[in-house]
């Protein structure tokens, strides 16, 4: 069993492994970072999503050696200390949750999507986050979220670039 | 009757052979004597009679601690729709203390009180009367004390702020009155409820109680759960529904390293110290199934209930209303309009899976378990094991969702069978496949409607047969003298039970739509058609307001359609307008406007996400859900094939919630889903023939 020593949240996670086992099993199972959530196991819920290299990857179907020696940010790497990162704050004010599962995921999908396309449209948030699934129904809340936050995002970029 | 909330048919049994040697033990400990314990048909019958949550006691509901901070326990389950915070809400209105001050203590079966399970929309409103009597009662106990401790009057106190205060401006705080001693006497259940005008948390939109964990990831669900030396566990499925066990080769799981395999009857399960040790061991288990044969498929499914159900005239009585004389009814009609509608199986799809931790310790099991009836669950556990009550504690820590959907025991049952053969506590997560296959379906149905209008195009009789779906939103709102109304049960092939709004989903949708076609018939305006035949001002308002939204009558316009259906159920009323437009493959629903009502609105904010949240789901009832199978197996059963809503499939999404203060408050987590099918049907219409089913198909 080959061994892989994966970045996660900037810290090395050493793992033994077999070809066939998932980022999302190692880490809520043996690293004790239960907030990315298994949905499907297809890669077609979203609920695992994390962040490898800033793209947003469906955690359940990465195997160990594709993501090995990558940077992987995970919902437990984004907040500072208390202060939460502007896409989670975003999601709390517009309460965009019901049962939650799905929340890790999105937020995840959510930072992927603005890092690439800082101005998302309504049309760009249903194609970039056509994997993440929120069976309560709350998308248009969502949204909301995705929007508010982009806009604060800006906003710090901009007034960033003008110093 | 609680049949109507959880309609399982088919509990899915373990008889486990491991409790014979247990069983002879105990046997011979008696001498020989047999104790025969008797053992409900339906699991789901907790035998209880009387209240759905009783308890008398104020303790078992309310503590006050001496720093002042409120535990209030519920047999309740928080699976999204937001109870922590609105049954907080409602305490803290009724004790007088600020809303952070209350902690819920939710489905611990060694803490709470018994509760008959959360469905039904039933939470609000009877659990929120149930703690508004508690709180009510604590508040005057404390009135009492402080009466006591002062010799005053206790004209002369008042509660407020977590404070008794006197008019001669001594006060004291709710936790020196309690110094966190147990509360001693009984619920006043003749308490009176505050006056709608005394809400102060009530009425408002409060956040959700920890809302933070769960944008951090923090929120932990039952397959967060951790225990000390905790394994992981899997189960090894039949490779089809109903076949049975012919042989099982276990070498090369148990040649794994640190894997146990459990072989019990018909149930194969593995325990690893990993989760994907467990996988990798269950995979390698070689078992050989015999098919059951000569099961219907998705497409002799309908044909398959008709054949088997029950009713007419020497049959089941279940759901049925008679009301005139419907012969009669039919003799005074000019027309008659019958319809059959096809009503398939769909998936809960809840996006957390079933999940147990489950944990021997000193004769008594705790499970750690997603299920919306903790308590009937913990009757299922001690009658499989066969071990009194008393020895099982179920927890259900807060839900990814159920939708209906988690009722069942059997993840419970695996994870405590495993733990038991490997003397260590054990995890089961289900796979999405499992989750798909072995769990049960929102029931699939044949309903045959038929109704006459007179020369005045006033509706005469009203005929109504559901066979399989459901008696759920049978009762029709409108006024026709002469009604036969039936629920006919059948014989499932799949797996059956509850889902959000029961059948009431189905029901709505080939009420509407029949109600629709008539009016189309007749060249009459579907709404005024209903108005002509609506006595309850409810429902009436409900259906004004979506009408006036969507500027009803709508401007003919090529391409573009709108629809309007509505609707009573479980004490709330709803009505949905659709805007739909023809696209390239069929239509696309632009706009749904969706007016609810439920009586006094506790949480305005955590309400209309209800509705949003409905509405969404019930888009993939209306155009997309439908379980596929043949020969045992799913045809579609995954994420990949089974389609749910997305992101790209939610129109605007217009909503007017009609507070009335005047009212007591209904649940709101199930109606608001009833209305959304039948009115984008009702619009789709206008495009061309809609077949009689669902998911809604123009037929090309």
């Amino acid at each position: 069993m080959p061994r892989y020593t994966l970045q996660i949240n900037g810290r090395g996670y050493p793992v033994d492994g077999d070809p066939g086992d998932s980022l999302l099993s190692v880490m809520r199972y043996e690293f004790g970072l239960a907030g990315s959530k298994f949905g499907c196991g297809e890669g077609f819920c979203g609920a695992c999503t994390v962040l490898v290299d800033d793209q947003a990857v469906r955690s359940c179907v990465a195997p160990l050696a594709a993501v090995a020696g990558k940077r992987i940010t995970t919902i437990e790497g984004i907040s500072s200390g208390t202060k939460l990162h502007p896409v989670q704050q975003a999601f709390l004010e517009t309460e965009a949750f019901q049962c939650g599962y799905c929340t890790p995921g999105m937020v995840m999908a959510t930072i992927g999507l603005l890092r690439t396309t800082p101005n998302p449209s309504e049309q760009d948030i249903a194609r970039v986050m056509d994997r993440n699934v929120c069976r309560c129904g709350v998308f248009p809340r969502i949204v909301k979220a995705v929007r508010l936050a982009a806009s604060r995002m800006n906003r710090t970029t901009a007034s960033e670039n003008r110093r | 009757m609680s049949g109507q909330y959880i309609e399982l048919s088919d509990p899915m049994p373990y008889r486990f052979e491991l409790h014979r040697r247990d069983f002879l033990r105990v046997l011979s400990a008696m001498g020989g004597g047999l104790l025969i314990a008797s053992m409900p048909a339906d699991a789901q019958e907790s035998g209880r009679s009387g209240s759905a949550s009783d308890s008398p006691e104020l303790a078992s509901w309310i503590h006050i601690a001496g720093d002042g901070r409120v535990t209030v326990n519920t047999g309740k389950v928080e699976i999204g729709q937001n109870i922590r915070t609105s049954l907080a809400q409602t305490v803290a209105d009724e004790l007088r203390v600020a809303f952070a001050a209350v902690t819920m203590q939710m489905c611990d079966t060694d803490l709470v009180p018994f509760d008959m399970g959360t469905f039904g929309s039933r939470t609000t409103p009877t659990m929120a009367p149930q703690l508004a009597k508690a709180a009510a009662t604590a508040r005057e106990l404390l009135i009492d004390r402080a009466a006591q401790k002062w010799s005053v009057d206790r004209s002369a106190l008042s509660a407020a702020d977590g404070r008794i205060s006197a008019t001669d401006g001594r006060s004291v705080t709710y936790g020196e009155l309690t110094r966190g001693e147990t509360l001693v006497g009984m619920t006043n259940e003749r308490a009176p409820a505050s006056p709608r005008s005394a809400w102060r948390y009530r009425g408002t939109a409060v956040p959700k109680v920890d809302g933070r964990a769960f944008v951090t990831g923090g929120h932990q669900y039952t397959s967060d759960v951790t225990r000390p030396g905790l394994m992981y566990g899997r189960v090894v499925r039949p490779e089809s529904m109903g076949a049975t066990l012919k042989s099982v080769d276990d070498t090369a799981a148990r040649a794994i390293a640190g894997v146990t395999v459990v072989i019990d009857g018909d149930f194969i399960g593995v325990v690893a110290s990993s989760e994907r040790v467990a996988k990798r061991a269950a995979a390698a288990v070689r078992a050989e199934w015999q098919p059951k044969g000569g099961q219907p498929s998705s497409e002799t499914l309908y044909e398959y209930l008709r054949k088997t159900a029950q009713g007419g005239e020497s049959g089941n009585r279940q759901g049925e209303i008679v009301t005139g004389d419907v012969a009669a009814g039919r003799a005074q009609s000019t027309r008659v309009f019958e319809a059959t509608y096809r009503i398939p199986y769909i998936a809960h799809v809840s996006l957390e899976p079933r999940t147990a931790v489950a944990e021997w310790s000193d004769g008594k099991l705790t499970v750690w378990t997603v299920t919306q009836p903790p308590f009937a669950v913990r009757e299922e556990l001690a009658r499989t094991f066969r071990v009194p009550e008393s020895r099982v504690r179920v927890i259900v820590p807060d839900m990814g969702s159920g939708y209906g959907g988690k009722h069942t025991a059997e993840h419970s049952i695996e994870a405590a069978r495993l733990a038991r053969s490997a003397g260590r506590p054990v995890k089961i997560v289900w796979t999405r496949a499992e989750e798909f296959a072995w769990a049960y379906f929102r029931p699939a149905g044949v309903i045959d409607v038929k109704a006459g209008v007179d020369a005045q195009g006033r509706l005469t009789f009203w005929e109504f047969d559901n066979i399989n779906s459901g008696p759920a939103g049978l009762r029709s709102p409108y006024r026709i003298a002469n009604q036969r109304i039936q629920f006919h049960p059948a014989d499932s092939p799949l797996r059956q039970g509850s889902y959000r709004g029961l059948a009431a989903t189905a029901n709505h949708y080939v009420r509407e739509m029949h109600i629709d076609a008539i009016a189309r018939a007749l060249g009459a305006d579907p709404v005024e058609f209903r108005l002509r035949h609506l006595d309850d001002p409810r429902v009436c308002a409900v259906l004004s307001a979506v009408a006036e939204r969507c500027s009803w009558p709508p401007k003919p316009q090529p391409g573009r359609a709108t629809g309007i259906a509505c609707g009573f159920e479980k004490g709330s009323v709803v009505a949905t307008a659709a805007e739909v437009v023809k696209s390239p493959d069929g239509f696309r629903v632009e706009r749904l406007i969706e007016a609810f009502e439920c009586g006094a609105v506790v949480n305005p904010d955590g309400l209309q996400n209800q509705i949003e949240g409905a509405i969404v789901q019930g888009l993939g009832g209306a155009l997309f859900e439908q379980i596929r199978f043949a020969d045992g197996k799913l045809l579609n059963g995954t994420m990949a094939q089974y389609r749910v809503p997305r992101f790209k499939d939610v129109p605007v999404v217009d909503i007017i919630v009609i507070d009335r203060p005047d009212q007591p408050s209904a649940g709101a987590g199930e109606t608001p889903i009833v209305t959304v099918a039948p009115a984008i049907g009702a619009a789709v219409r206008a495009f061309g023939e809609v077949d009689t089913a669902l998911p809604i198909t123009l037929k090309t």
